[in-house]
């Protein structure tokens, strides 16, 4: 892909992953202290930042315009350019990047929050869906997840086992991120022998509810390298959204992400490691297919969504992480995706580089 | 390097305290068929599309542009919601405005709206959490000490916030989706509305209406293919968007510096360097009769403490030096979460010369303004019959 | 140091959506005890109907009956329903495709365990005794023995038929949240049941905030150095609100006002009372009339409203700058 200009993630930082976070729905006490961590990595300050962009929902805080408390931590004043996505941090991601390519900014911040555990999140989630013959009935996101999760078993597209598989080798990943809320050693075998909690699904099938907050820095081409010795530069970024009809359209594919995946040129050529934002662990294996990942590639070495899925940043932090693996040197190129909707209902794939 | 891009289309709904006759879809699909027939175009040829409301309390749908895909024709396409409280209906044609200069996409829809008849605006506003302070008022009550600030700051005569809704009413007259029609207002007739919050009179405040706005932005090539078959376009010149928080020590609520901000921004961008004489039309962000006075000051229209004059003189009327609010602005219709791309699609119609009974006379560059929250939110735009 | 403070914060709304001309047709059937789908451009009956077509995006032109049995192309189980849900007792969400149907349809079966729950099982639609046009006009869908299915069911009470004006539908949507404020306030509240008004100091700016927020908004740094002010300060500016609201305690007229604490450096919203309103102005003294002590608790609601403090106006210039 090209692009107008050439951006660089810069700089990543997120919060512990808690089950009951101590912070408040505004986000505010999460957030402060990953600006901070990320101001001191790259030397910037607040003043610096050319363009903000956050992503949250009012349905975590059970408040309309909850958003608009998480403006404090980034000290708004004098005024800045700033804006919001009722959306997944990687969404305000995009609109950030864009900002750089029309040039209205060199230096870009977006960040993502949700408290979960304000609310009752599965439940809430059911308001997602069609208004007039879904929701009514409050289908909860682990049973619609379930439903795809059946699907594809009995399509022979995954196993029971190979989604254990998942969330062992996941939870040992995890072990090596801090932030993770979920990690250990366990073997799929051990994790079979656990009750359903939607059959299909076991609760290791499902991501952990939890708090937290991420934070991401991009910087044009003249900045880049000045904020960071190995820039993540991103060779595409693109999203996509398929229908909302679940009863109409192939749960076990997510046309949406491989073409998300295709036009940012995903496998040309394939990554050494691949973010994915997968709630659930046979949407791990769906999205391998989707974006057309083979063995070869790393998947979620920070152990993903499966280990802490801050809602609304944790898209956002699969595209941190997975440009840290390229900052850090262990990578040379890089995929994250992010979700949004019911089911892998809207995706967005973004890949990165070393220079 | 930033390409160009022009709004090839606008739509919008007949403005209503409740749209009963339709979902939240259908709605949707009122204002975005007209865009696309006003553009002469077909959803298959909009590449994106970004949705702009204010907080899905208000009909109780979560993140409603994921029902909404299949009816916007989004399915496959790329979608972006966006929500900066009441400038959200701005904020979402800047949004798709930077996708077109980023040579991102060649034609996008943006579309804002709000059918908050589904619950009720006024509860959806006074949640509030425990431990918070007792709530008081209102969203008028809110604003309505401000305005008493800036009569004081400015020595304005009482009568000015009545003038300003007599015109906007009667201009909202003049123009057939307005939700209120009220040709025969009068200033007796305001000045004798009951109080609500002293000093703002009922006939002063915004309705609360169901409504949505939808407009087609293209790029150059795009715009001159549509030139070339005779349809007019609208040629964006300058777009700027600033933050402020909703409330900070030494915060001026009267003339807020991210309202002044954007503003110095938006001429610079735009090359004007007198607003009062370079602009033809502006559709500003009047939810309560008294902010014409203060948005003009804040826009650099007029100086501190000078805007009520030019309400009083007449010069804010059609005919006069800069007509505000043509359409009836949001005093006569207020989606809440559509209200700021009304202010930008009718700055757009202006001066494509499409605004029927309520076209200004030659406008060849107008100003289109949204601002949402506590006078945080600001965004706006400049668009212009040539590209400058 | 006092753990934050939480509360129980219930949301609940019946919202009433208006369903236009495609889904009123559908609920109507609902009321009759039909169920419809639409057909699209491309052949596939979509049940239940869509309201632009996947492919034209058009409204559908005709809606034609499918079902009442369909058959389970996948299913979940939910073995501790959730408020809201269809049933009560452990029921099985599914995807059922509808006879005469291409898409399918999302639903609950009350199939009794997952063991009698399967892929490919048969199922009938239950109907709820009174019908309103709503989806749960369908309670849910039962097992059938193979067979052919019976005849149509009887017609429901609330009958429309297809010319029916478009209906609005009731949705309760209650939702339940624990709110946590942050310690900045929690330690404000405290003080508060302590009769004292605890600011905090923004260590970047120096400024004064009453009450305490996250972060300092102007430098996004905790406030963390506590002030203790008097309970008086200055009306900056006010309103006078005349009208009702949902929650509000005092009968209008009363005053709204902006309250500037001596020592504070951002006003905050209170009550006037006790004066006719039409006495208060911009710059006038005020103090605190705080409820009977043993009424105290974490809340803001310990100081009942303000009065006149009986002193000597402040200048415009000493509070100019908060306006």
């Amino acid at each position: 892909m090209t692009y107008q200009e050439d951006v660089a993630v810069v700089g990543f930082a997120q919060s512990p992953v808690l089950r009951h976070g101590e912070g408040t729905t505004s986000g505010v006490e999460m957030l402060v202290p990953i600006f901070a961590e990320v101001f001191r990595a790259t030397g910037l300050a607040k003043g610096d930042i050319g363009f903000w962009c956050s992503g949250s929902s009012d349905y975590l805080a059970g408040r309309a315009f909850s958003f608009v408390s998480a403006v404090d931590a980034i000290g708004a004043f004098p005024p800045t350019a700033e804006s919001h996505v009722e959306m997944d941090g990687a969404w305000a991601l995009y609109e950030a990047w864009v900002k750089i390519l029309v040039g209205e900014a060199d230096v870009a911040l977006a960040y993502g929050f949700g408290k979960s555990s304000a609310g009752n999140l599965r439940r809430v989630l059911a308001l997602q869906l069609d208004p007039y013959l879904m929701a009514p009935l409050w289908p909860d996101a682990v049973s619609i997840a379930a439903l795809q999760a059946r699907l594809g078993i009995e399509a022979g597209a995954w196993s029971e086992a190979q989604m254990a598989g998942v969330a062992a080798r996941s939870r040992a990943s995890a072990l090596t991120n801090p932030q993770a809320q979920v990690s250990g050693e366990t073997s799929a075998g051990k994790l079979l022998e656990q009750p359903y909690v939607a059959q299909p699904l076991r609760a290791h099938d499902c991501a952990p509810v939890g708090d937290g907050a991420a934070v991401v820095i991009l910087a044009s081409a003249a900045r880049a390298r000045e904020l960071c010795p190995r820039p993540a530069w991103i060779t595409g970024f693109e999203h996509r959204i398929d229908s909302a009809s679940l009863g109409a359209r192939d749960l076990i594919t997510a046309p949406s992400a491989a073409a998300a995946a295709s036009a940012a040129g995903a496998g040309d050529p394939a990554p050494d490691v691949a973010e994915l934002h997968a709630p659930f662990t046979h949407q791990e294996i769906l999205l391998r297919g989707a974006l057309g990942l083979g063995d070869g590639v790393r998947v979620n070495p920070s152990g993903g969504a499966l280990c802490g899925n801050p809602m609304f940043a944790a898209g956002l932090a699969r595209i941190g992480c997975a440009a840290r693996e390229i900052m850090s040197g262990r990578a040379g190129r890089a995929l994250a995706h992010a979700t949004s909707g019911p089911a892998l209902q809207q995706n967005l794939v973004c890949v990165m580089e070393a220079r | 390097m930033k390409q160009m891009a022009a709004v090839l289309g606008v739509g919008q709904t007949r403005h209503r305290s409740r749209r009963t006759d339709v979902s939240i879809a259908g709605l949707c699909r009122e204002a975005v068929d007209r865009a696309l027939a006003d553009a002469g175009l077909g959803a298959a040829d909009i590449d994106a599309v970004v949705v702009g409301k204010a907080p899905d309390l208000f009909e109780g749908v979560m993140m409603p542009e994921l029902y909404l895909a299949d009816a916007l024709g989004a399915v496959g396409k790329p979608l972006l919601r966006v929500h900066t409280a009441g400038s959200v209906g701005g904020a979402t044609g800047l949004v798709a405005t930077s996708l077109v200069q980023a040579g991102r996409h060649r034609r996008v829809l943006a579309v804002a709206f709000e059918k908050q008849s589904e619950s009720n605006a006024m509860w959806a506003l006074s949640i509030m959490p425990p431990f918070s302070m007792p709530l008081l008022a209102g969203a008028g009550g809110y604003f309505a000490p401000h305005v008493r600030a800036y009569i004081r700051r400015s020595g304005a005569p009482e009568h000015i916030g009545a003038m300003v809704a007599v015109k906007d009413r009667r201009n909202g007259s003049l123009n057939p989706y307005a939700h209120l029609q009220q040709p025969d207002i009068t200033l007796e007739s305001v000045r004798s509305s009951p109080m609500l919050w002293d000093p703002v009179r009922y006939d002063e405040t915004c309705p609360s209406s169901d409504g949505a706005c939808a407009v087609v932005i293209g790029d150059r090539e795009a715009a001159d293919a549509a030139q070339a078959g005779g349809r007019a376009v609208a040629w964006i010149r300058a777009t700027a968007m600033r933050t402020e928080p909703t409330m900070f020590s030494g915060k001026d609520h009267v003339n807020p510096r991210a309202g002044a901000d954007a503003a110095a921004a938006l001429w610079r961008q735009a090359g004007i360097t007198d607003p009062l004489e370079q602009i033809d039309v502006a559709e500003i962000y009047v939810p309560f009769s008294w902010f014409e006075p203060m948005w003009l000051e804040n826009l650099g229209f007029a100086a501190e403490g000078q805007g009520w004059r030019l309400t009083e003189a007449g010069e804010t009327e059609i005919g006069g030096r800069l007509p505000v609010n043509p359409s009836g602005g949001v005093l006569s219709s207020n989606p809440i979460g559509a209200s700021g791309l009304l202010r930008f699609a009718e700055a757009a119609l202006q001066v494509m010369g499409k605004a029927g009974a309520h076209q200004v006379p030659g406008a060849r560059t107008a100003l289109g303004h949204a601002y949402g929250g506590g006078s945080q939110y600001f965004s706006m735009w400049v668009v212009a019959a040539t590209p400058g | 140091m006092n753990q934050p403070l939480s509360a129980p914060l219930e949301i609940g709304f019946d919202y009433t959506r208006s369903l236009g001309p495609t889904l009123s047709r559908f609920m109507s059937g609902l009321a009759e005890r039909r169920i419809l789908g639409a057909r699209g451009a491309d052949g596939r009956v979509h049940a239940p109907p869509f309201e632009y077509d996947p492919v034209t995006l058009a409204p559908p032109d005709e809606l034609v009956p499918v079902g009442p049995e369909g058959e389970v192309i996948s299913w979940s189980w939910m073995p501790e329903p959730i408020e809201g849900q269809p049933l009560e007792h452990p029921f099985a969400w599914a995807l059922i495709r509808l006879d005469g149907a291409d898409t399918a349809m999302l639903h609950a079966v009350d199939a009794g365990s997952p063991g009698a729950t399967r892929t490919g099982m048969r199922v009938r639609a239950r109907w709820a005794d009174e019908t309103t046009g709503h989806i749960r006009d369908i309670v849910c869908f039962d097992p059938v023995a193979q067979g052919p299915a019976p005849g149509p069911e009887r017609a429901g009470k609330a009958a429309a038929g297809e010319d029916a004006a478009p209906a609005i539908m009731t949705t309760p949507v209650r939702l339940h949240y624990q709110h946590t404020v942050s310690p900045g306030e929690s330690s404000f509240l405290y003080g508060l049941a302590d009769g004292r008004l605890l600011a905090q100091r923004c260590p970047v700016c120096q400024k004064v905030y009453i009450p305490p927020r996250g972060a300092c908004p102007t430098d996004g740094v905790p406030t963390a150095d506590e002030v203790e002010l008097p309970d008086q300060g200055v009306v900056t500016t006010f309103c006078v609100v005349n009208v009702d609201y949902p929650g509000q305690r005092v009968a209008a007229p009363y005053v709204a006002a902006a309250v500037l604490l001596d020592g504070a450096d951002i006003p905050f919203q209170h009550l006037i009372l006790g004066c006719d309103p039409a006495e208060v102005r911009m710059g006038m003294r005020v103090r605190a009339v705080w409820k009977p002590r043993d009424q105290w608790g974490t809340t803001w609601e310990n100081i009942d409203h303000f009065e006149p403090a009986g002193e000597p106006d402040a200048p415009y210039e000493s509070y100019a700058h908060h306006l």
